[in-house]
């Protein structure tokens, strides 16, 4: 509700803004102008904002499972994870936008390089997260289920990895948050379709209210995405008694 | 056999040995620190963290600290099958669900630990430790978290259901190893000694007057 009061104060400032100083919209559009190309490019914006959420959802759901893959074999290999475990967070200081061109060279200019981008997003934050809760158990159960006698792999699938689901849950949030910015660069450079090429072509023909209401559809895009996984990852932690 | 840590840490206890007597319930009391459950661990097979020098001799044992360490996402009567499920075996039902009767959990076995008391919890982890149905069972210090209440009736609870077998159980508590343990022993920076333990079958009655007489020579002893 307070969110609500706040959103409307700022888009009333944003209005009145752009009356008192006479901006021209293709440098600010008000907020109304930017309702009413929302409306009238509605049959642009509906099929582009339908292509950018599924590439979304593709690959958000193919960066958690490799994400999940990764975590779990460097916590079955600790070799392997000592070996990966620096190039993770060097991945994370690569700004991914710079491999959106490369991605469209390697991968064509379809679906597959914008689902690429988003994996490459989203994988990072899930394996990261998931291999920090893989290797650290809790040390009460740890003593517990290594005097039973558990083989490596059966610590891991019935205490490392059930104990670790939070921290998946947290990795899958971020996950989320950044997955339909990866679709939008994706279709930035090198798309016709989607949110991300409406928002360059708007620009390049100084339709910025256009511009505008795509990145609005953008926002509600990703709020609507993680609420829907926030809820039901809270939903089946507590169902598991955390 | 007799399980036995004979060795020394530098820097935590100099050259001492523990020998456990088959089938008896064996108290160790010491101050906090002093590498009571550094001998427990070595006996358990775990990682200490420390350099010990010396040799063990042990068998298969069930552990229960006092951090019950239970898995938060099974439910009681999970994870007192649990072992059988982390070796890979078939969870024998009966036999949890007669342990849920011998500690008292009847209609509590679906419930999440989360949702049970911290005595409950214990029960829960006393279970658990006799399914293991080890020949050695190690106790660290697995009541002393509970209330004085709890502690008296966890503790003798887990005294009769574990008569028999060869237990080591750490504590800090004079009360509770004068009540509890067939032998006593009392770790200082010095080394290890045993105390006479009053007479009786275990677990001895609080308020009997050779077990306060026990509970006060052994306070003596932890303050010397």
């Amino acid at each position: 509700m307070r969110a609500l009061l706040a959103l409307i104060a700022a888009l009333l400032l944003w209005e009145a803004l752009v009356r008192l100083t006479g901006l021209p919209p293709y440098l600010l559009p008000s907020p109304l102008a930017v309702g009413g190309a929302l409306w009238t490019h509605r049959a642009e914006i509906a099929p582009a904002a339908l292509l950018t959420g599924w590439e979304t959802l593709l690959g958000l759901m193919l960066g958690a499972v490799l994400g999940v893959g990764t975590a779990v074999a460097m916590a079955l290999w600790p070799r392997l994870g000592r070996a990966l475990s620096p190039g993770l967070i060097v991945s994370q200081t690569i700004p991914v936008f710079a491999l959106a061109p490369i991605l469209t060279l390697w991968l064509g200019f379809g679906m597959a390089p914008k689902v690429a981008m988003v994996v490459l997003i989203v994988f990072v934050p899930v394996a990261q997260a998931l291999y920090d809760g893989l290797m650290s158990p809790p040390s009460a159960q740890l003593d517990v289920a290594r005097t039973m006698g558990a083989s490596n792999w059966a610590e891991l699938r019935h205490l490392r990895f059930p104990a670790a689901l939070p921290r998946l849950a947290s990795g899958l949030r971020l996950g989320a948050i950044y997955a339909p910015v990866g679709a939008v660069i994706g279709e930035w450079v090198g798309g016709a379709r989607g949110l991300g090429a409406l928002m360059i072509h708007a620009n390049g023909r100084m339709r910025i209210d256009l511009m505008f209401a795509a990145l609005f559809v953008v926002v509600a895009l990703s709020l609507t995405l993680y609420t829907v996984i926030d809820r039901s990852l809270s939903r089946l932690l507590r169902a598991r008694g955390f | 056999m007799r399980p036995t840590v004979s060795g020394e840490v530098p820097g935590l206890f100099g050259p001492l040995e523990l020998v456990l007597e088959p089938g008896r319930l064996t108290c160790l009391l010491g101050a906090s620190g002093v590498g009571k459950s550094t001998l427990l661990r070595l006996l358990a097979g775990l990682p200490t963290g420390v350099e010990f020098r010396g040799r063990v001799a042990s068998q298969p044992a069930a552990l229960m600290g006092q951090d019950p360490g239970l898995f938060s996402w099974l439910s009681a009567a999970r994870n007192i099958g649990l072992g059988a499920r982390l070796r890979g075996q078939r969870v024998d039902n009966a036999r949890v669900a007669a342990l849920i009767r011998a500690v008292g959990l009847e209609g509590l076995e679906r419930r999440l630990p989360a949702s049970l008391s911290g005595g409950q919890r214990q029960r829960v982890a006393l279970a658990r430790t006799l399914a293991e149905d080890r020949p050695l069972v190690l106790l660290d210090e697995p009541f002393s978290a509970l209330d004085v209440a709890l502690r008296l009736q966890i503790g003798d609870m887990a005294a009769r259901l574990l008569a028999g077998r060869t237990v080591l159980m750490v504590t800090h508590d004079p009360a509770e190893a004068a009540r509890l343990g067939d032998r006593i022993l009392v770790m200082t920076p010095a080394g290890l000694t045993a105390n006479p333990a009053p007479p009786g079958p275990v677990p001895r009655p609080h308020d009997a007057p050779e077990v306060l007489a026990a509970q006060a020579a052994l306070t003596g002893r932890l303050l010397a």
